[in-house]
């Protein structure tokens, strides 16, 4: 009796109560008291909770995109037996809030069925206090039904909403070859549905309004653009009095580039402060930075600036022409002008081709130009420019002979020919245009100006600021420093700014990004 | 033999009618089905009394008796009283009794042997049901509920209580009342028992709306197959074979 009985905290005896057994009054069989005093069975033979509940129903399936049709218009992308799939079949039961939903759970059936199972187990009261709980399967046929989306892109699957049309009026596609990294850095055409690289330009087309809009802002912030929008009316509903268009934005880069040399027109020479009539373009962002290599003065034009005058360049990279330096005297003044260093000097040159002519020129690069390099400019006492207020300047013996604008590292490079570069860089999917026959891209010339632009990141640090350039993974260490004992080598991208690729591979997550340091 | 039987279409038999050994008293209704199905079992070995009890017809519920006396609550009338004095045999004592609780039939449970009583009860009142019915009491409660009238049907060879008396609970009763005891239910389900059902040592009244198995259980506890000569055996096979959903 003692094991009966047991003290509890506050000191009474408490009786051990064991439940009893009773008999379902249905069926006889022995169950311990319930509510209802029937067996499990007998109440689910008598009380079916399940009734009134929906058991089959239809649902709508977008093979081409994969998702789930929500009426009225929402379409769920949900994958096959997943929880978003589950918790969408059991949102379109109605009725299912008479009882209360405990588990929910998929029954497999063959995919190519279309159907879809799901065991459903409900509770509910019956019968003075008793609750029942069933589970039942409930049936659901899939039928296929493109989305709107996807029907329109069947229909059309060149369908754009808004393009964007970059245009530069220059003869080279150096800026379009930086202008695409910036691009992949900051992901800016991620939204494209097609990209398209024309004579002079890159198409981009969009799906929406609002993805073009967005990269023309991108592009307004790095580069000096011009645009003009148009529409074109595609159809009308004339009872709601809804108007579909499709947007084209022209957008024009300012086709001065780095390294140009201007002849800056009277006017805007006189607005900058009499910056000598010959400027040279040091930088290209959403300013033009001209520098002034006599005076070592900059100044800054933004893209409202330079299109109210819109001069052209007078000699562009293409013109370069090598010199050899004989002698550089030391440098007469020093600036720094935005983050770049540049020294005033008198330098001996002679033209290449022409070595006999010795020319004493004053040059902004004395502080890399050394006795025996090999330096970049432009012949202007050779050149033939198509612009009269050069010719005037010119007669008037105001202009230089030669503007050097870098250096070359030729010779350097020799000892590297062949070898490949410690990195690689990504490129856009960009589709070639076909159409225009001979006017088309030349592949052999692509490649040099591409050989050309890598040429420039390697020796322009600043260049590479807001760019990412990748390991390559073919390129071996030791081959470089064994061949840099003698002197000074070609200048190349220090490993630190590389970033590592990003593979993704059976093992796992492949390297990690290094961080750039600049 | 359990029979199955209803009172003006309600199933709760034992509310409108009271059984012992040696009487029954059942109450009046608009038809007379009710009386006739108790004159058909017991019309030539006990009498059948037709009353009401303080002008109600819940007659089961407010008077407790066994085949010594009959106890009443004070809401019965003068007539009524004088009434079962007449027509019940001389050997039952009829007693008015002043209590509060005046629910008889809830409060007290009893055969001819043992009596358990609601533990409230008056000490009073427990002195006289010792004297009158000739019992030994006992203050219980049955599966916690204090109304040990309505949760149990008791007979001198048996008894079924509430369905949610624990083991213990059911061995201490049985042990009190000397009787086996099952813990079962009446009326396809139902827990009150008392007000369900109505028995006495050889016969049983139970709701119609008792199933079968209801029926087998209340048969085996209080003995009732073998309370009858032979004919029992063709009675009992109309029970068994029974239609139910």
């Amino acid at each position: 009796m003692s094991a009966l009985m047991d003290q509890d905290s506050s000191g009474m005896f408490k009786v051990q109560q064991t439940i009893g057994s009773v008999v379902c009054c249905k069926c006889g069989v022995p169950m311990p008291p319930n509510a209802a005093n029937m067996c499990v069975n007998c109440l689910r033979s008598e009380f079916d909770i399940t009734e009134g509940l929906q058991k089959s129903i239809q649902i709508f399936y977008c093979p081409e995109c994969g998702c789930y049709l929500q009426p009225p218009k929402t379409w769920i992308k949900a994958q096959w037996e997943s929880r978003d799939l589950l918790s969408f079949c059991i949102k379109r039961l109605k009725n299912l809030n008479k009882v209360r939903l405990k588990n929910a759970e998929f029954v497999w059936t063959e995919p190519h069925s279309k159907r879809i199972k799901v065991k459903l187990t409900v509770q509910a009261e019956v019968l003075n206090g008793a609750v029942l709980e069933q589970s039942y399967p409930v049936e659901y046929t899939v039928r296929d039904n493109l989305c709107e989306s996807c029907s329109r892109f069947q229909a059309n699957p060149d369908q754009w909403v808004a393009s964007v049309q970059l245009r530069q009026h220059v003869s080279h596609r150096r800026s379009f070859f930086y202008l695409e990294q910036l691009i992949l850095r900051h992901d800016a055409a991620s939204r494209a549905v097609r990209i398209k690289q024309v004579h002079q330009g890159i198409d981009f087309f969009f799906g929406n309004k609002s993805h073009a809009d967005s990269f023309v802002d991108f592009l307004s912030k790095v580069v000096p653009i011009e645009y003009r929008q148009d529409k074109q009316l595609v159809s009308h509903d004339v009872k709601s009095s809804l108007y579909n268009y499709k947007y084209t934005y022209s957008v024009k880069i300012c086709p001065i580039c780095r390294e140009d040399l201007i002849c800056l027109p009277s006017k805007v020479s006189s607005s900058l402060g009499n910056l000598g009539p010959l400027v040279v373009c040091t930088k290209v962002s959403d300013r033009i930075t001209l520098l002034d290599p006599r005076t070592l003065r900059c100044a800054f034009l933004d893209a409202r600036q330079y299109w109210r005058s819109g001069f052209q360049s007078a000699l562009t990279s293409r013109q370069l022409v090598k010199y050899s330096v004989f002698y550089v005297e030391p440098p007469v003044g020093e600036a720094t002008v935005g983050g770049q260093k540049y020294a005033l000097s008198y330098v001996l040159i002679a033209r290449e081709s022409d070595i006999g002519k010795m020319l004493t020129v004053q040059t902004h690069l004395g502080h890399i130009l050394k006795t025996g390099d090999q330096a970049l400019g432009y012949d202007i006492y050779g050149a033939n420019v198509n612009d009269d207020e050069m010719d005037e300047y010119r007669l008037h013996g105001r202009l230089p002979e030669a503007i050097l604008i870098k250096k070359c590292y030729d010779k350097e490079r020799e000892r590297k020919k062949g070898k490949p570069r410690a990195f690689t860089t990504k490129k856009l999917p960009m589709e070639m245009d076909e159409s225009r026959g001979g006017r088309g891209v030349d592949p052999g010339k692509m490649e040099n100006e591409y050989e050309e632009f890598l040429r420039d990141l390697e020796e322009n640090p600043e260049l590479r600021f807001n760019i990412s350039l990748y390991k390559n993974k073919d390129y071996q260490e030791s081959d470089e420093t064994a061949s840099m004992t003698d002197g000074e080598g070609a200048p190349t991208v220090p490993i630190e700014e590389l970033l590592a690729e990003l593979e993704l591979s059976e093992e796992g997550e492949g390297d990690g990004e290094d961080d750039m340091d600049e | 033999m359990a029979t199955r039987l209803q009172f003006e279409n309600n199933c709760e038999v034992g509310v409108f009618s009271k059984l012992t050994n040696a009487y029954c008293l059942v109450a009046i209704g608009g038809s007379e089905n009710f009386y006739s199905a108790f004159e058909s079992e017991l019309a030539d070995v006990i009498p059948i009394v037709k009353t009401s009890l303080g002008g109600t017809r819940i007659i089961g519920r407010l008077c407790a008796g066994n085949k010594n006396g009959l106890l009443v609550p004070h809401t019965t009338t003068d007539q009524e009283l004088q009434h079962l004095r007449n027509s019940l045999p001389d050997s039952v004592v009829v007693q008015r009794i002043e209590e509060r609780l005046s629910a008889l039939g809830n409060c007290i449970a009893c055969n001819d042997h043992v009596a358990l009583a609601h533990t409230d009860l008056d000490k009073e009142t427990e002195e006289i049901i010792a004297d009158v019915l000739g019992v030994e009491v006992f203050r219980q409660t049955i599966a916690g509920n204090i109304l040990v009238g309505s949760n149990c049907a008791l007979s001198n060879r048996g008894g079924i209580v509430h369905p949610h008396t624990s083991v213990e609970d059911l061995d201490e009763l049985s042990t009190l009342l000397q009787v086996p005891l099952v813990a079962g239910t009446v009326n396809r389900g139902s827990e009150v028992i008392g007000a369900g059902m109505t028995v006495n040592d050889w016969t049983a009244f139970c709701g119609s709306d008792t199933t079968a198995t209801e029926l087998s259980v209340i048969d085996s506890i209080f003995k009732l197959r073998e309370a009858q000569p032979s004919s029992i055996v063709d009675e009992m096979r109309k029970s068994l074979i029974d239609t139910y959903v």
